[in-house]
């Protein structure tokens, strides 16, 4: 730990200085943005560690959501105060590796390499890890948490009304018809938007988000998700919100309260929600399902794409210190690790090892549908249009489709006017991050 | 104003400006120098490239119909926010001072709110009328609003408003009352041998002599509406949504440190800056005024 | 009072009364909804009436924190919330006084220049420049301090301003037989200027240490270390926890905590509280 020097501007002030909690051990920063139950698993994962391992010690810190965990790392890497570790959401991972191209990131294969540590990507589900890696093959980030979005269901609802789980986006407008008849409030909703309704949605039905291979073949990409697939599918949605039949709830993951008490039972967001509905449901059955497809733009879904974190690691440290981290990669990714986040998160398994154990130990047959999003994300061999997203700036472009989006639900746009200005906007995001990292 | 005697000493002085000076000029000047300075470059998120680029932030700023809605979204909110809490004070304000009786009582009751925390504030507020669980909400959809803040903007914006402006009742309820307090109790009474009725008495006699106050208050609480509040959109609808409740303080911290653009945030901060020294020299005229009687 | 009509006396109450109840209610139900739990809470309507688990949620919150929020116990945040206020408040009273001091009793070049440079920046608040105030703090290595925390919002035109007011009020004959007792500036201000001052001082001390304690975005952004959060920050991390649902009776509780204090000092020195707001008029 490091004392503080202070500025001698008035004797007034103090000055303190913090004691290492334990001296003796080597420590490390690991902010991540897990709140909740899933923050919980995160401090018994590190406590665990920690109480394995007699020269490191992590210190995970709660940094506030995926956004304000990721600027708050980067304004304290120009501060010269970064973590060693930092968990950035799917989306800042175009900024991550413009970074890494200046040398503010130490790449995972490198860091493993450095730290004797045996590392092999193919051990790795596909899907997942070709979101992170460069166009040499390299893995540049450590996949933690990664899931992808499903349809929620409250089964007693669904049965109460004499609905049948959805499995098409003309099933869902009848099952929301026949809920609202039975009472239920805003039978239909979602959270993480953009991700849920419009990168998926595209990458489900095999339509691209832009040119340049989504972004992965280069800067000089444009967005292109005003289609007519897309403008259809939103415009949907919002004509089903003047029926009553759709209830937006916020942004991320705000409407989660509208599933989880009722109001709401259908409800599209990420299949990490697992461990929080098993927690705080009591009331009802749930059940997950692959997301609705719509038929008039594909006869069979392509694959889904994964959204959740990534570890990246910054450079500005001691040698010894990443020593440490990558013991905690290798201890984190291990099977048993994996398998027990698995299990308690719904997040997908990232290693086939932590699949197969979980296949094992039987986890399916007593937790029916976990296996939902890992079937979904594997659906089929990856495309370029199904493979992920790589935008620069694209933590901007997802406000910017917020925006837009809540314009619609509102009655203010329609789903041509709001797609239409949320590419114009996105592109010139996208030329001004080409501008400044070239 | 001046004094006619004062203390000779070279050095003194200076040693006592000396801290508020150097504070001011580190953490004011410094930082507003940079503002301006990089409001004129392009940089990416970690600080590795700057790149100059002329006006282009400050083209991309007024070209963009976000920030100009914002300059809207402010103004409403501002006087909305003033208009509110200046009313029910006013009211407030007319009747502690007629009462008599437990008036000590109802004066801890009405200012205490002045302590809470803008953040706090709007956090509670936010509970109130949550769409879901809120007690508020609850009573609105009960009388046929159909009030869901997540997708309604004017919504949005209804509630930072009153969550603002419910905290600012305190403060110019004892401005006002401090006000009434002031004018002679023989005008009233002149007026009232007059036969002139409350309601005139009030609209022909105290109003006016409010005016000084009344302006003082209409200054403050812009200032207040336009910059102090941050806190309360940044704990609870944060911009949203579609932009509804994104006031000027609150985009340029939004551009600056969740878009990155340092160069457009610090075109929005020179923006501002200018702005508030232009109100800064209004309130002074008035400042400098009261000195001066 | 000029005229005693039952229908006015009762209107007034009214009116009154109506407005408390507007002020008192959301905190009234910020402190029934600390005392729930999270079932009450779930759905509307939400109970109007307290629960019986206000001695478990505030124990839970002042020792240990929240999980939900990085487990940070409040009771941390508000000694910190408390450091903060008191050193804002007494280094912007220090400061103020003895540069007012100087801009008052002293002639001397550039005194007019200082005092401009201090007034522009009397409604100069930080969130307006805040990325570049960021960076220079970043600069000078007081990120996680308390120095960091409190330096930056120490600087007061405010309270420059309203001591500049009150000395010029003190008779120019203080200063005379000051002289003609050959006491020095040091003296006369230790002396007599200081102790004429004391109401001013206290009045203006109830203002500062709210506005201190209150602090949100400064704290939010300059500590990235859970030792050093203050409470007013602390329960934007509540809030806006992202994927789990909002624990509203522990973000109600922390919300009353925070205000407790402020409140305090508003209530029990009302006399004070009032004479500071009137004459800082800001």
């Amino acid at each position: 730990m490091t004392t503080k020097s202070v500025l001698a501007a008035s004797a007034a002030f103090c000055v303190i200085a913090q004691a290492g909690l334990a001296a003796d051990k080597t420590e490390f920063q690991f902010w991540h943005a897990m709140g909740g139950a899933l923050g919980e698993r995160v401090d018994q994962m590190s406590a665990d560690f920690n109480a394995a391992s007699d020269t490191c010690q992590v210190n995970a810190v709660y940094k506030g959501n995926y956004t304000e965990n990721m600027t708050a790392a980067i304004a304290a890497f120009r501060a010269g105060e970064q973590p060693h570790v930092v968990q950035v959401f799917e989306v800042g991972t175009a900024t991550m590796m413009a970074a890494e191209d200046n040398g503010a990131i130490y790449p995972v294969y490198q860091l493993m390499a450095d730290a004797g540590i045996e590392f092999d990507p193919s051990a790795y589900l596909p899907a997942v890890i070709s979101y992170y890696t460069d166009t040499a093959g390299n893995l540049l980030s450590l996949p933690f948490n990664s899931s992808t979005p499903v349809l929620w269901y409250n089964k007693t609802a669904l049965e109460a009304a004499g609905a049948e789980v959805p499995t098409t986006w003309d099933d869902v407008e009848d099952a929301a018809r026949k809920l609202k008849e039975a009472g239920v409030e805003k039978p239909f909703s979602f959270g993480w938007q953009s991700w849920s309704n419009i990168e998926n949605f595209s990458a489900w039905h095999n339509i691209p988000l832009g040119t340049e291979e989504n972004g992965f073949a280069g800067l000089g990409t444009e967005f292109t998700f005003n289609n007519e697939a897309v403008v259809n599918h939103i415009q949907r949605i919002a004509d089903m919100g003047k029926e009553g039949l759709f209830g937006y709830g916020g942004r991320r993951g705000d409407s989660r309260a509208q599933f989880v008490n009722g109001e709401t039972a259908l409800w599209i967001n990420s299949s990490a929600y697992y461990g929080g509905f098993k927690k705080d449901i009591t009331e009802f059955e749930f059940g997950q399902t692959m997301l609705p497809l719509d038929t008039a733009v594909a006869d069979a879904p392509q694959n889904s794409i994964i959204g959740g974190a990534t570890l990246w690691v910054l450079r500005g440290h001691e040698q010894p210190e990443y020593t440490c981290v990558a013991q905690f990669f290798d201890y984190i990714s291990g099977a048993e690790q994996q398998a027990d986040w698995h299990q308690n998160t719904g997040y997908v398994p990232i290693t086939t090892a932590a699949w197969e154990l979980s296949k094992e130990q039987g986890f399916y047959d007593t937790d029916p549908m976990t296996d939902v999003a890992i079937k979904q994300l594997s659906l089929n061999q990856p495309t370029p249009a199904s493979k992920g997203l790589r935008f620069g700036n694209f933590v901007q472009v997802r406000d910017v489709i917020n925006e837009e989006l809540e314009a619609v639900w509102s009655g203010d746009k329609t789903a041509q006017e709001a797609l239409d200005a949320a590419v114009e906007r996105g592109n010139a995001l996208l030329r001004k991050f080409e501008d400044s990292n070239s | 104003m001046q004094k006619r005697v004062v203390f000779r000493s070279r050095l003194l002085p200076y040693l006592l400006v000396a801290p508020q000076i150097a504070v001011t000029l580190i953490f004011f000047f410094w930082p507003s120098y940079q503002a301006l300075e990089s409001s004129f470059f392009l940089e990416d998120a970690f600080g590795f490239s700057r790149e100059w680029a002329g006006l282009r932030n400050y083209n991309e700023l007024f070209s963009d119909p976000g920030y100009l809605k914002s300059f809207r979204t402010t103004l409403i909110f501002g006087f909305s926010v003033a208009f509110l809490a200046m009313v029910i004070s006013l009211g407030l304000a007319v009747a502690a001072n007629r009462v008599i009786r437990a008036a000590t009582a109802y004066r801890t009751l009405l200012i205490w709110p002045y302590a809470v925390a803008p953040a706090l504030a709007g956090v509670i507020w936010y509970f109130l009328m949550n769409p879901s669980l809120g007690i508020v909400a609850y009573w609105l959809k009960a009388t046929g609003v159909d009030w869901n803040h997540y997708v309604n903007g004017d919504q949005a914006l209804f509630l930072v408003i009153v969550a603002a402006a419910w905290k600012q009742v305190s403060y110019n309820f004892l401005f006002f009352l401090a006000g009434l307090q002031s004018i002679p109790k023989s005008l009233i009474e002149a007026a009232a041998i007059d036969r002139a009725g409350p309601m005139r008495r009030f609209w022909s006699i105290t109003f006016p002599l409010l005016t000084p106050t009344t302006f003082f208050l209409l200054v403050v609480n812009l200032v207040y509406a336009f910059f102090d509040t941050f806190a309360l959109i940044h704990a609870t609808t944060e911009g949203g949504p579609a932009d509804a409740t994104s006031i000027l303080v609150f985009r340029v911290y939004n551009t600056g440190f969740i878009g990155q653009d340092y160069g457009g945030s610090a075109a929005q901060s020179v923006i501002l800056m200018a702005l508030v020294i232009g109100m800064t020299f209004i309130q002074f005229r008035y400042v400098e005024r009261k000195v001066n009687y | 009072m000029v005229e005693n009509r039952p229908i006015l006396t009762f209107l007034t109450h009214a009116v009154l009364i109506l407005g408390v109840t507007f002020l008192c209610f959301p905190v009234w139900m910020a402190l029934v909804a600390s005392t729930h739990g999270p079932e009450a809470l779930a759905r509307a309507p939400i109970p109007l009436w307290f629960g019986d688990r206000a001695w478990t949620n505030y124990t839970q919150l002042i020792s240990a924190g929240l999980p939900e929020a990085g487990g940070v116990p409040i009771g941390r945040m508000m000694f910190n919330s408390f450091i903060m206020a008191m050193v804002i408040t007494i280094g912007k009273i220090a400061i103020s006084l003895i540069s007012a001091y100087a801009i008052v009793y002293f002639r001397f070049p550039f005194r007019m220049g200082f005092f401009w440079m201090i007034f522009v920046t009397l409604m100069l608040p930080v969130e307006v420049r805040i990325l570049p105030t960021f960076d220079v703090v970043t600069k000078l290595g007081m990120l996680n301090s308390y120095a960091g925390l409190t330096i930056p919002l120490i600087a007061s035109a405010t309270a420059t301003f309203l001591f500049r007011q009150f000395f010029l009020t003190v008779p120019d004959e203080l200063v005379e037989a000051a002289r003609i007792d050959r006491a020095g500036p040091i003296r006369f201000f230790f002396d007599i200027l200081l102790p004429m001052s004391r109401t001013n001082i206290a009045a203006l001390f109830i203002i500062l240490f709210i506005y201190g304690w209150n602090q949100y975005l400064w704290p939010l952004l300059v500590t990235t270390e859970e030792d050093l959060y203050t409470v007013v920050m602390g329960i934007q991390r509540m809030v806006n926890s992202g994927e789990a649902l909002p624990v509203w009776h522990y973000i109600m509780g922390t919300a009353v905590l925070a205000m407790i204090p402020p409140v305090i000092v508003v209530v029990a020195m009302q006399k004070l509280f009032v004479k500071g707001l009137v004459d800082s008029e800001k």
